[in-house]
């Protein structure tokens, strides 16, 4: 079907809006879910010009796809907002800082070696005093809040971070149950590389031998979620093909924006030779919770004593619908007491790209996470998303709150290993 | 001096009106204004000349003075859910939307009340009190978004108001801003306030009086226990037999919901329920002290069973409960999925009528060559046909108008009414006149009159002739109660 009829089918209920974050920020029509299918069936119908409040409205959606878990009437929100951002792109040029922000990051996230070449400055950059300066001063909100968020988001950086390595192959434990590529991502790979480490220790741990095809780059799904159509295409094309050189039965992913977007990519080929190739891979892909929890558990779980909350990724709990996996993982864990903070599907604000475009309304989004995170009493933050993680941690920084983040995932290799927490935080 | 509302310029009110809410929340680009053009019927749109977002009754005050002043109409607006267009803008008029007023301001446990702002969600009422185990109860089945200022104006039900009552058994105090910015409390915490019950003219008004910007509403201790059933039929001639056996037996359910196969199948689709497709289910809750609600829900069980039920199925738990709950909650919405254009209905009939009604809409609907789902209160009697059709067929939208119609007068003929919970508001201010004879309409108007001479508040809703106060249509007649000289000519 195509967005005309995606369109249609909102019967205008309003049910999507409670759950819209950007809607609760601001109680406008506007900024809901609703009034943006409306903005765009009034452009559609030659009612509304695609101008700049237009724009504006679409810019702000943090693409969490809450409203599609609400929607009683079916709507394609993915697909209405996706094509929107690619036309939106067309209708109304961006200022010229827009613009050169807008290029950066994407000249920076979709590479891992430059990303880990900029993490590599930003580590001297926070060692060198130049920071605090920066900070102390507030300099660094007059140059801008756009740039503020991003210092902001940096992560205490180990030198860690700034080697790559994992093995191209790790035999599994004991009997193989599976032969799994692991996709490593770009920055998952860069700030995270902890999260790949623990991710393939489990796996191994149970009965999966871990293929990590070597020189892989963004998987394209920040470029898709942005409406970059033909970028996206090019990055997730490039990705497949270094998957079919190694021939696995399952693709395992731990960043849940990715996930979603490589379950889905072969849209992106419609009616492109391509198209068969780009949908075999796409029904391999896994995300890592959701194959842990398919698969028995084989190995022994060790106690770990922590009140760990769960926050469930936009793109893991509205995209891929997987709720309950991450949840089943940690409660298995003995002495782990799982705590749901309030409100605990909903957005946080980080949303791919969102927090360094729209600062303003993602720090409101990620006030009321971060409050609910506090109120929650835990001492462990679990999140399934290197995005979230980085920007629950910052907003929890700016509180001066000492709560650590890890994912359900590295949680759980801490338990097998015997250890007491986890490696990263 | 008011000036009329064609003299001032739109730029200058939305000037006077920013001065007062804030640029940010004065709304007057194209982009801005097309979504408000309508609430939850999204046919006959009309784009308002300026949408602004009061913070506090102070504003809204202000808000209400400027357009008495400058003449122009005001509409005021909750989440935008409503079904009977109340909330459609008046052309030439200003929506005054309340959703950025949603703080609860007080919660009183002890004398078991809340004090809030109208834009409050009703599920976040129940939500702000369960922890300590209180609940609000009058449940529409979109109360995830409705505001309390909504439900006040429409007087809103849902599936257990047939125990619990509708919104005007549960609110006790509303703040109330007239034309002109008077601010009048109807009401209070208090149970027995002394003089005329205004309170109650205020609940179910339709927004025609004033705007409402702070409600006292009463809350609920939780049962101790609930039981839910499912009930599944071959037709609705034995799940209407059901729902009369129950209540001839004086069983009071907390609520019994019906649903006939359409319904049945868009519910499936919203939420991958595993019903059987057949002719009707019946959902039913029994709540009260713990060996009441087994007791009762296990009679009521049994009489289902006699009626000709098929199957009992029983949830294994609160999470099976919930979903079956959401299955009923999301039907409507879920008719979406069967049909690219709906209208929603909403009739009420004597329960003893509920199959032959039926029977009788399904033969309307085959001459019509029309698709009509059912899901309704059924221990009400309150009836919510959705006429499926496809707007883009010419000629189909106006049969499935003709077709809803029919079924309104259908409902009248046999002493029901042409709204249960959904309201008069814009789209069945025509069908008015086959209910209430020109002497009702007038003493109702009388009512308007006296908080609203100006008609400020939604001028062209309900009555079938809009007019202003002291217009007559034809020839004069005096009121009956005029003519027996209990109220002087308006
Ligand atoms: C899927 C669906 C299911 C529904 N189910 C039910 C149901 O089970 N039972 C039921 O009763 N209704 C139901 N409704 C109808 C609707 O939700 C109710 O009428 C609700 O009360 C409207 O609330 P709102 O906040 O959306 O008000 P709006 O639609 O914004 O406004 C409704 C009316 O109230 C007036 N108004 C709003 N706020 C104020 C205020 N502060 N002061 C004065 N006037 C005001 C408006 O002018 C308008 O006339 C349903 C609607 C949908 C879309
Ligand atoms: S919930 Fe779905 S159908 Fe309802 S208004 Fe939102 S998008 Fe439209
Ligand atoms: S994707 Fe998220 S932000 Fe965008 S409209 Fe839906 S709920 Fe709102």
């Amino acid at each position: 079907m195509t967005t005309r009829g995606h369109l249609d089918e909102c019967v205008h209920c309003g049910f999507c809006l409670p759950v819209c974050p950007t809607w609760i920020n601001w109680g406008e029509e506007m900024d809901s879910p609703r009034g943006r299918i409306d903005l765009l069936r009034g452009v559609r119908d030659g009612k509304l010009e695609f101008d700049g409040p237009v724009a504006l409205h679409l810019d702000r959606c943090l693409g969490c796809m809450a409203c599609m878990t609400a929607c009683p009437s079916g709507v394609r929100y993915d697909l209405v907002i996706e094509e929107a951002r690619a036309q939106r792109e067309l209708a109304v040029p961006r200022g010229l800082f827009d613009r050169l922000h807008r290029a950066a990051l994407f000249s920076l996230f979709p590479y891992p070696r430059r990303l880990r070449l900029a993490a590599a400055l930003l580590f001297l950059y926070s060692r060198s005093g130049l920071q605090w300066l920066m900070r102390a001063t507030g300099l660094l909100r007059l140059v801008s809040s756009r740039l503020a968020t991003l210092d902001a988001l940096v992560p205490r950086i180990g030198t860690a971070s700034l080697a790559s390595g994992l093995p191209a192959r790790l035999p599994a434990a004991g009997e193989r149950r599976a032969r799994v590529g692991l996709v490593t991502g770009c920055v998952q790979g860069v700030f995270f590389p902890n999260v790949n480490a623990a991710t393939a220790r489990v796996l191994v741990a149970e009965g999966c031998e871990v293929v990590v095809p070597p020189g892989q780059g963004c998987c394209g799904a920040l470029s898709t979620h942005a409406g970059r159509l033909d970028e996206a295409r090019r990055l997730v094309r490039g990705l497949i093909e270094r998957f079919e050189a190694v021939e696995v039965d399952v693709v395992v992913i731990n960043s849940a924006g990715c996930g979603s977007h490589l379950k889905d990519c072969q849209r992106l080929f419609a009616g492109d030779p391509f198209e068969p190739r780009a949908a075999a891979f796409s029904k391999k892909v896994r995300d890592v919770n959701e194959l842990v929890d398919s698969l028995p558990p084989r190995a022994v779980r060790h106690p770990l004593q922590a009140r760990v909350a769960y926050h469930s990724p936009c793109h893991l709990g509205h995209a891929q619908r997987l709720t309950a996996p991450p949840r089943a993982l940690l409660r298995a864990i003995p002495g782990l007491e799982l705590i749901e903070i309030a409100d605990g599907d909903q957005c946080c604000g980080s949303a791919g790209i969102y927090n360094l475009v729209q600062p303003a309304s993602a720090d409101q989004i990620g006030a009321r996470k971060a409050a609910a995170v506090l109120a929650s009493g835990a001492s462990w933050l679990a999140s399934a998303n290197p995005g979230c993680t980085l920007h629950i941690q910052r907003q929890l920084r700016e509180r001066g709150a000492t709560i650590r983040a890890a994912q359900p995932i590295e949680i759980l290799d801490a338990s097998l290993r015997g250890r007491t927490e986890p490696d990263g935080g | 001096m008011p000036e009329s509302h064609a003299e001032i310029e739109t730029d200058e009110l939305a000037r006077r009106m920013s001065a007062v809410v804030g640029e940010a929340h004065c709304i007057s680009d194209p982009a801005g204004l097309s979504v408000y053009e309508c609430d939850g019927l999204s046919h006959g749109r009309i784009r308002p000349r300026l949408v602004v977002l009061p913070a506090s009754t102070e504003e809204v005050v202000e808000v209400v003075r400027l357009a008495h002043d400058a003449g122009v109409p005001l509409v005021p607006r909750g989440s935008g859910t409503g079904l009977s267009g109340g909330a459609r803008p008046t052309p030439g008029g200003v929506v005054v939307a309340l959703s950025r007023m949603r703080r609860v301001l007080e919660v009183n446990l002890e004398d078991g009340w809340v004090r809030l702002e109208p834009g409050v969600i009703n599920l976040d009422v129940t939500r702000a009190v369960q922890g300590r185990g209180w609940y609000y109860a009058p449940d529409p089945s979109s109360q995830s978004i409705c505001s309390i200022g909504g439900n006040v104006a429409e007087n809103s039900g849902g599936a257990h108001c047939l125990k619990y009552g509708f919104t005007v058994n549960h609110v006790l105090g509303a703040r109330l801003v007239l034309d002109g910015g008077e601010v009048v409390d109807l009401g209070g915490p208090s149970p027995d306030t002394t003089g005329y019950d205004l309170l109650a003219a205020l609940v179910g008004s339709e927004g025609m009086l004033g705007i409402v910007t702070e409600v006292t509403l009463r809350l609920l201790r939780k049962p101790e226990a609930t039981r839910t059933f499912l009930a599944t039929f071959p037709s609705s001639d034995e799940a209407g037999e059901a729902v009369s056996g129950i209540i001839a037996a004086g069983i009071l359910p907390a609520a019994i919901e019906m649903m006939d196969t359409l319904a049945i199948q868009a519910a499936k689709a919203a939420t991958g329920l595993n019903w059987p497709e057949v002719g009707s289910i019946l959902l039913m809750d029994v709540d009260g002290p713990l060996a009441e609600a087994e007791h009762t829900s296990a009679a009521a069980i049994g009489i289902a069973r006699s009626a000709g039920a098929l199957e009992v199925r029983i949830p294994v738990d609160e999470a099976e409960r919930q979903l079956m709950w959401k299955g009923r909650k999301s039907a409507f919405a879920a008719v979406g999925r069967l049909s690219p254009n709906y209208m929603v209905e909403d009739g009420v009939i004597p329960r003893s009528e509920i199959a032959r009604v039926l029977r009788e809409i399904g033969r309307m609907a085959g001459e019509a060559g029309l698709r009509v789902a059912n899901v309704f209160h059924a221990g009400d009697g309150n009836l919510h046909p959705l006429v499926l059709y496809d707007a883009r067929n010419p000629g189909e939208e106006e049969k499935a108008a003709k077709l809803g119609g029919d079924i309104l007068r259908l409902c009248v003929r046999l002493g029901g009414s042409i709204t249960g919970e959904h309201g008069v508001g814009a789209e069945k201010a025509a069908y008015m006149a086959d209910m209430f004879a020109p002497e009702d309409l007038e003493t109702m108007f009388l009512v308007r009159c006296a908080f609203d001479p100006e008609a400020r508040f939604n001028p062209d809703k309900v009555f079938p002739t809009p007019r202003l106060c002291g217009e007559r249509p034809g020839p004069y007649r005096p009121h009956p109660a005029e003519a027996a000289g209990l109220v002087e000519r308006w």
